[in-house]
């Protein structure tokens, strides 16, 4: 029997929980059509599409020619409607909408810091309105002067000395996801008469942590009415319900939209859109709405204006995070609570922009890999990936176990429930550092200040496993100490002077808070210890007694060999640390977790870190996130991500990441992905091999 | 039981079905002119290693190889029969799946005190990587050192223990790519009933550095690798005269 609802964009829905209330995992699983089929519908791109990539390909052009800055604003300060209507080619574009008035200009928004805002202008040869610089240096604070008028001497000294380092408090935090869906499922009128209900139901003495949520709740009330302004502006109204596949696009994308015109966050990533908004194709397709044809129009619109996402930055966090990164992470696929995989005929639509568009980097599509993905979808990423090098894979088995089947990825590895749980983005601690702290009793080895606490250094010539443990547990425990108040300040200041309005719109009233921290330099750690423990260390001192350098006498057992020898120190670092993080006061109630995640950040961090017991000379790299050392492993790729598998993830919920590259070859012939298939010629009597996939093997069960 | 091991690779996908824990063992007789792995022929170079320890190596991230297994290879991995009958064993053992990639030079049909062993091996092996270096005897011979006599008879042999084979082809620009000879090849394979795939491999040139760093003079030095497209090419031709000798025989 057909339901009747209020809206015309829920014909034909399978009620549910979703009715009653704000709940797109409840929608989706009562309406969704697993694919378990291959990409053979898939349709190539059309005309328009291949004119407006060519435009936006010439505008890449004339940007890097012009020096990696197009245009940008100096004067307009970017909110949700500070500027009017953007385009392409409004004819061609079937999804609307930029950051500014046109595309390849970047927005100003110095809510984050002043400075910054300032500097990303004059570093790329524009400058800012001296108006605005006054206005946000005399009459309106921004979030990265709340922070230094807070932070302490000991916490200044550890940001120089860049034992904490790449923190938060002059740029956007960014990691947080809204759920995106919501606008296009509900309309913004439903959403704000949500929150309308929320605010009234505070409680009613006004302690501090009430005022505070209702100025929040006052705050994205107002930021949804602004998304209503922003997209009227486009010429859709987007009060009500989206009706179609195009307006569930376009609707979603007005919320993405509305958060990267407010937010230069460090990652601003989309969600977990694929399988939702082919519920809205597959009624399209039934109702005759769109063609296939037509549908892949749509996605590959939408996916050209989330590569066209630009922020305006400095060299230095350039430096920082290798390149221009915006972290459009998109999570695609995954497997249900019950078993039942998400793969739905838009998950291959996603990934075959990569074919239509070319490949690029961004949107960074995630695939939650499952050993319960259909075969068909596993050999199409196997495929992709090959062709295009464009694909993030991420272990859903392992994560859907704390965060559910209606997680995203935030960034390249943080996975958070959309709408429900948002993490404090807190960078990252050296541990490679701490533990030259430790030997050197708190002084830094590069610098020679006391940056740690005046514990006794290491006097020996060489060095004892138990006593350099024993003091690196120490200054193991004063460095999370320090670091995770650094981060309080960082955040309560980012939550009063540059809060997220839209973004939290988007999400329940109650949200569980991820307090996350950072670890670099772990494979460092675990290969001093193990030198230290299996090889003998001398110290090489300078004429201040200050340990400099280090003379490794014999062979060790080295991280990324499967040797449970080091990879249990690397256990051990990580669970420590994180106890002792734990020790501490977090702020807003949030959850402590780590990550070990540097994908880009190690060489920076490397550079301003001593030589290191393991036979790291001063200044060369760390191994990206949970990554042995380079050339360190030497067992093949299964030994070293067996050292990595071995990391607590209970300890690092936040996320362990292991950078792996192959030459296309080693994996298979060709474009044939699967060594089983190697010429099979039924005809001519060849039996078909049992053809094995490749990355099935890949598929480690959690230990 | 111990044996002279190379090394081992955890991660094979080049080296038989799905991902593989691969063993290459040291020491072989043949000298192939364009051998990449020079440093595997000393019979008594490399690592004293036990059986069980390879297959506790395995077994430890046996869920990366559900469906892969072990392949054994080297160098010439039957030189060490004796060892492989206890490894195979205690694999079997444990259900997993086996390969061995060979020359095929360890064989002579009068050898009947070795054939022994082998027939107890084969018992025990789920896949054979045979590679046919050349079908002109005179020609393997300049190649390699050896006769290809015992090596095609190894091959009837596999086939008559219904041991599921896949072929190999290294193509040498000017060595193995003799058209004759690869007809010959297609031929010969097209005469067996339990080939399962045909690997044509294009000629790399990887290897030199291991020479230069061993000492040895390169044998194909000037040689050009081989194309993707020259690999194809041969890999036609070994395949129609697979094919033509299939018909024949129906």
């Amino acid at each position: 029997m057909q339901k009747q609802y209020p809206y015309e964009g829920w014909r034909g829905f399978e009620g549910g929980t979703w009715v009653r209330e704000i709940n797109i995992r409840s929608f989706i699983r009562h309406n969704y059509t697993p694919y378990d089929g291959d990409e053979a519908f898939l349709e190539g791109p059309t005309q328009d599409t291949l004119d407006l990539w060519a435009q936006v390909m010439d505008l890449t052009r004339q940007e890097r020619e012009a020096g990696g800055v197009l245009d940008m604003d100096t004067k307009i300060i970017s909110t949700i409607t500070s500027h009017g209507p953007g385009y392409l080619n409004k004819d061609k574009e079937k999804i609307v909408g930029f950051q500014t008035d046109k595309p390849f200009k970047r927005a100003m928004m110095p809510y984050g810091g002043i400075r910054m805002a300032e500097k990303a202008c004059a570093d790329n040869g524009y400058t800012i309105d001296p108006q605005v610089k006054e206005f946000f240096t005399v009459h309106r604070k921004t979030h990265n002067a709340g922070v230094f008028d807070a932070y302490t001497p000991e916490m200044r000294a550890c940001r120089s000395s860049h034992i904490i380092t790449g923190l938060p408090d002059a740029y956007g935090r960014g990691r947080i996801i809204g759920d995106y869906r919501r606008v296009a499922l509900y309309g913004v009128d439903r959403l704000i008469e949500d929150k309308q209900e929320q605010k009234i139901r505070t409680r009613s003495a006004m302690y501090s942590d009430v005022i505070r949520d209702r100025e929040e709740l006052s705050e994205q009330i107002r930021a949804l009415e602004d998304l209503k302004k922003m997209a009227a502006s486009y010429g859709y109204d987007i009060s009500k319900p989206a009706t179609n596949t195009k307006e569930a696009i376009q609707w979603l994308y007005f919320g993405y939209l509305a958060a990267v015109k407010e937010q230069n966050g460090a990652a601003m990533s989309l969600g977990r859109t694929s399988t939702f908004l082919d519920i809205y194709a597959e009624r399209d397709l039934k109702e005759g709405t769109f063609t296939e044809r037509e549908l892949q129009e749509l996605v590959d619109h939408f996916i050209m204006k989330l590569r066209l996402i630009k922020f305006a930055r400095t060299p230095e966090y350039n430096a920082l995070f290798s390149g221009d990164p915006q972290w459009v992470t998109e999570s695609i696929g995954g497997v249900g609570i019950c078993g039942r995989h998400f793969v739905t005929k838009m998950s291959y639509r996603y990934l075959h922009t990569l074919h239509n568009l070319g490949p690029a980097p961004e949107p960074n599509l995630t695939v939650l890999w499952s050993v319960n993905l259909p075969e068909n979808f596993k050999r199409f990423c196997a495929k992709t990936s090959i062709e295009t090098s464009s694909v993030q894979y991420e272990n859903d088995d392992l994560m859907r176990f704390t965060h559910g089947d209606d997680y995203a990825i935030a960034c390249c590895v943080s996975s958070m429930r959309i709408g429900k749980e948002m993490q404090f983005f807190g960078a990252r601690a050296n541990l490679a550092k701490c533990l030259l702290y430790a030997i050197n009793g708190g002084v830094d080895e590069i610098s020679g200040k006391q940056v740690g606490p005046q514990y006794r250094p290491i006097t020996s010539e060489y060095l004892d496993y138990d006593e350099v443990m024993a003091r690196y547990d120490d200054m193991m425990r004063w460095l999370a100490g320090v670091y995770v108040n650094t981060l309080n300040i960082i955040h309560y200041m980012h939550d009063k002077y540059c809060y997220e309005k839209i973004q939290m719109a988007l999400h329940d009233k109650k949200v569980t808070r991820w307090f996350a921290t950072g670890i670099a330099g772990l494979s460092v750690v675990a290969d001093s210890l193990s030198a230290i423990k299996y090889a003998k260390v001398k110290v090489i001192r300078d004429e201040k007694g200050l340990a400099v350098d280090y003379e490794v006498e014999g062979d060790f057992p080295k991280y990324g060999n499967d040797d449970d020898r080091v990879d249990d120190i690397a256990y051990d670092i990580v669970h420590r640390f994180m106890e002792h993080v734990r020790k501490n006061h977090t702020y807003r109630d949030s959850i402590p977790t780590t990550s070990i995640l540097t994908i880009t950040s190690n060489v920076v961090y490397g550079k301003n870190t001593g030589s290191t017991p393991d036979g790291r000379k001063r200044g060369e790299a760390f191994a990206p996130g949970a990554n042995p050392m380079h050339r360190r492993d030497t067992h093949g790729a299964v030994a070293s991500m067996a050292s990595v598998a071995k990391l607590p993830f209970i300890d690092a919920q936040d996320g362990i990441s292991n950078t792996f590259s192959i030459i296309p070859g080693a994996l298979g012939k060709d474009t044939q992905v699967f060594v089983g298939d190697i010429d099979v010629d039924i005809d001519c009597g060849m039996g078909a091999c049992n053809a094995p996939t490749l990355f099935e093997g890949l598929d480690d069960d959690d230990e | 039981m111990n044996a002279y091991i190379h090394s081992t690779e955890s991660f094979g996908a080049v080296d038989g079905p799905g991902v593989r824990f691969v063993i290459f063992f040291q020491g072989c007789p043949m000298r192939c002119q364009y051998c990449h792995n020079p440093d595997t022929w000393n019979m008594q170079g490399g690592d004293v290693r036990d059986a069980a320890s390879l297959i506790e190596e395995y077994e430890h991230n046996r869920p990366f190889y559900k469906n892969g297994g072990i392949t054994v290879t080297g160098g010439e991995p039957l030189l060490q029969i004796d060892f492989l009958l206890e490894l195979f064993r205690l694999a079997k053992e444990k259900d997993i799946h086996t390969c061995i990639d060979t020359s095929g030079v360890t064989y002579h049909p009068g050898d009947s005190a070795y054939n022994r062993k082998l027939d107890e091996l084969m018992t025990m092996t789920d896949l054979v990587m045979l590679d046919i270096k050349h079908m002109d005897p005179a020609a393997h011979k300049k190649l390699t050192g050896h006769d290809n006599e015992g090596i095609l008879a190894f091959a009837r042999y596999l086939d008559e223990k219904q041991i599921p084979i896949w072929i190999r082809h290294v193509v040498v620009p000017g060595v193995t790519d003799d058209e004759d000879a690869l007809f010959r090849l297609g031929w010969f394979i097209g005469g067996l009933s339990h080939v399962k795939a045909l690997d044509v491999l294009p000629y790399h040139v990887m290897g030199v550095a291991k020479y230069k760093e061993l000492g040895i003079p390169y044998p194909l030095d000037g040689v050009k690798p081989a194309t993707k497209e020259q690999a194809a090419h041969a890999k036609q031709i070994i395949l129609n005269a697979y094919r033509q000798a299939r018909q024949e025989q129906k």
